[in-house]
């Protein structure tokens, strides 16, 4: 973990600019955000976090949603749910932020290479995920079978609709499983919970599983790949707690002696049954 | 090793200050707090616990670190630097002078917290042996010797009587020896002696202490065997009123806020110490994960005698200076805490 802001204290955020806004859903928008000379505003691995301020509104902490292999600019998809994200939504191009970052461990993608991957997410907890599943596509030859089973409440609720209908599968070796929690006049798709979901499609436990999603989804997934025998150290998901300073220091965000934005977001699974049950 | 006669307290304290702020043990309104000495302050050298503890000095209650300009979302940010002159501060109990290796632990490992190394930078510490230790003092609890020179301090001070024997441990120190000379005297066998002796009365005077049997060895078991005591955790709990007294007087304690103060189109972000006491410590959008004052009560306590042993190499972050003992409201102490998790069925 590093700050890319090298003399100034961890905590001083520096001035990023909206670039562009995409409404992906009703409650969800994601942001394009440049450093105030246009460019990238600091490198990251898949999975690290940003911190955005919007003085004197406050800050709070997002999961980068752009692969690392994109150099222009980074992107956060934000969910309208709070004091900090109710104000972000009504940003447009060329405001002005702060950011600081990155934040956070990332997910493994050197030991994940050569593997098969199995993706799944819930709700905005594709963000993090897409951030990785770009970089595996951007690097293609690197990794084996790419699955990503992807849920929301309805079908109006899937984030990133460009990629998972018309990106992600038409990659090589690349399959795209939708479900929805609830049944919708134009949907053809599956209709279910993503655990039951990842039951149905019997994949090969062989392979290393990246979840991210709510609490509850996140806790029913594993005890269905659990099911499917897949063992704790083949899968990778993230944890979720307030997070003021980012750095270890403030205190907020431990889960007995770890800190999600040190030690975390990733955790392994096996990691996680070493916790106290507090998140 | 030199001495000074108390006599020359006031011309050291007039010597010291034309070159550094000095903060001492100063009473005011009846509480005795490291404040900043100015010719005519009351300092009490004798009372061993001030009421809040010098973590001040090197983690401000509040700090402003950055100030900001919003007008129609065009911003303009400014670092601001940690402010404050070199200073000296004299009279820190050796349990005290602990707690800063043990924030130094969280604020200096990388990435460098750079407010709070400045602060810590910029000060000379000047430990004194507790000549009068409290009834609630259980420092030797957690290796701590207060009857030593603790390491940290860049001047380890001892009250003999008439005089106090200063012992440079610093480059710092010993600069601000060589500053001062003029009031100190050499040591002959005599003062040796009554070094010694204080010593020798102050081990006495620890060994018959209330608490100096509290044995932290015997916490045993894992980390989520410990978490899931909820029967102790809970009759603690169900009488703490949440007031936090106890994260503010604590030494060790570093938790903190950052928080946004408004003016017209401009402002200051600013952090404060907070306190894992408090129900919106980790309040979020979307819930709390810690719920009851259980919990909450369960993390600090996890937090000072288990999580952070785990990550430091085995140091507990309590020094035993007794403050959370002697002040709060409803006496919920760290030491019952402790005996009770080592198995002993004490009172609460």
């Amino acid at each position: 973990m590093s700050c890319s802001c090298h003399d100034q204290d961890p905590l001083i955020p520096q001035i990023a600019v909206i670039k562009e806004v995409r409404v992906d859903t009703h409650d969800v928008t994601t942001f394009k955000i440049v450093d105030s000379f246009g460019k990238k505003p600091f490198e990251f691995l898949p999975g690290q976090c940003a911190m955005i301020s919007i003085p004197p509104i406050g800050e709070a902490i997002f999961s980068i949603t752009s692969s690392p292999t994109q150099e222009e600019y980074i992107e956060c998809s934000i969910k309208k749910c709070g004091t900090v994200t109710d104000y972000l939504h009504e940003l447009e191009p060329g405001s002005e932020v702060g950011v600081r970052g990155p934040y956070g461990n990332n997910f493994p993608v050197e030991d994940l290479k050569n593997k098969d991957l199995l993706f799944i997410g819930g709700g905005i907890g594709l963000a993090p995920l897409r951030s990785v599943i770009n970089y595996v596509m951007d690097n293609r030859e690197d990794f084996g079978v790419v699955d990503i089973v992807y849920g929301a409440r309805t079908p109006g609720d899937l984030v990133h609709s460009n990629d998972i209908f018309d990106v992600w599968p038409k990659e090589k070796e690349t399959a795209v499983h939708l479900t929805v929690d609830n049944v919708s006049k134009n949907w053809n798709g599956h209709v279910g919970f993503v655990p039951n979901f990842v039951k149905t499609l019997n994949f090969d436990n062989n392979k290393i599983a990246l979840v991210c999603g709510p609490p509850i989804m996140i806790k029913y997934t594993l005890q269905a790949l659990e099911e499917m025998g897949f063992k704790k150290e083949q899968v990778y998901t993230t944890l979720e707690l307030k997070m003021k300073c980012g750095i270890g220091k403030c205190g907020r965000c431990n889960i007995g002696d770890k800190y999600v934005c040190k030690d975390g977001p990733v955790f392994r699974c096996d990691e996680i049954t070493e916790l106290p049950n507090e998140y | 090793m030199k001495k000074i006669l108390k006599t020359k307290l006031p011309e050291l304290w007039q010597k010291i200050s034309t070159d550094f702020d000095l903060f001492l043990p100063i009473e005011k309104n009846k509480t005795l707090n490291f404040s900043l000495w100015k010719d005519g302050e009351k300092v009490n050298l004798d009372k061993v616990r001030t009421t809040t503890s010098s973590k001040h000095l090197v983690f401000p209650q509040t700090e402003t670190y950055l100030k900001f300009k919003n007008q129609n979302n065009k911003l303009s940010l400014k670092a601001v630097k940690a402010i404050g002159d070199e200073y000296v501060i004299f009279g820190v109990r050796p349990c005290d002078v602990k707690s800063f290796k043990l924030l130094d632990n969280i604020f200096l490992r990388e990435p460098v917290d750079t407010y709070y190394r400045e602060h810590r930078d910029r000060g000379t510490i000047i430990s004194l042996a507790c000549t009068n230790p409290e009834d609630t003092c259980f420092c030797s609890s957690f290796g701590i010797d207060a009857s030593s020179a603790p390491l940290g301090a860049d001047v380890a001070a001892w009250d003999v009587g008439d005089s106090y024997i200063w012992k440079p441990q610093s480059e710092k120190g010993q600069k601000l020896m060589d500053s001062t000379k003029e009031l100190f005297t050499d040591i002959d066998e005599k003062d040796i002696q009554n070094l010694e002796k204080e010593k020798s009365n102050i081990q006495e005077k620890l060994e018959d202490l209330p608490f100096n049997n509290i044995d932290l060895s015997k916490i045993k078991g894992t980390q989520q065997e410990i978490f899931d005591k909820e029967e102790i955790w809970n009759e603690f709990s169900e009488r703490c009123l949440a007031c936090g007294t106890c994260s503010y007087l604590c030494p060790t304690c570093h938790c903190y806020d950052l928080q946004d103060y408004k003016g017209n189109n401009h402002g200051e972000k600013f952090r404060c110490w907070d306190s894992c006491m408090s129900s919106d410590f980790t309040l979020m959008a979307h819930g709390n994960p810690r719920t009851t004052q259980m919990q909450r009560l369960r993390q600090r306590f996890m937090h000072k005698l288990v999580y952070y042993p785990k990550n430091h190499k085995g140091d507990y972050s309590c020094v035993g200076c007794g403050r959370c003992v002697d002040r709060c409201p409803v006496h919920i102490d760290i030491v019952k805490i402790i005996k009770k998790l080592g198995g002993e069925n004490n009172e609460l």
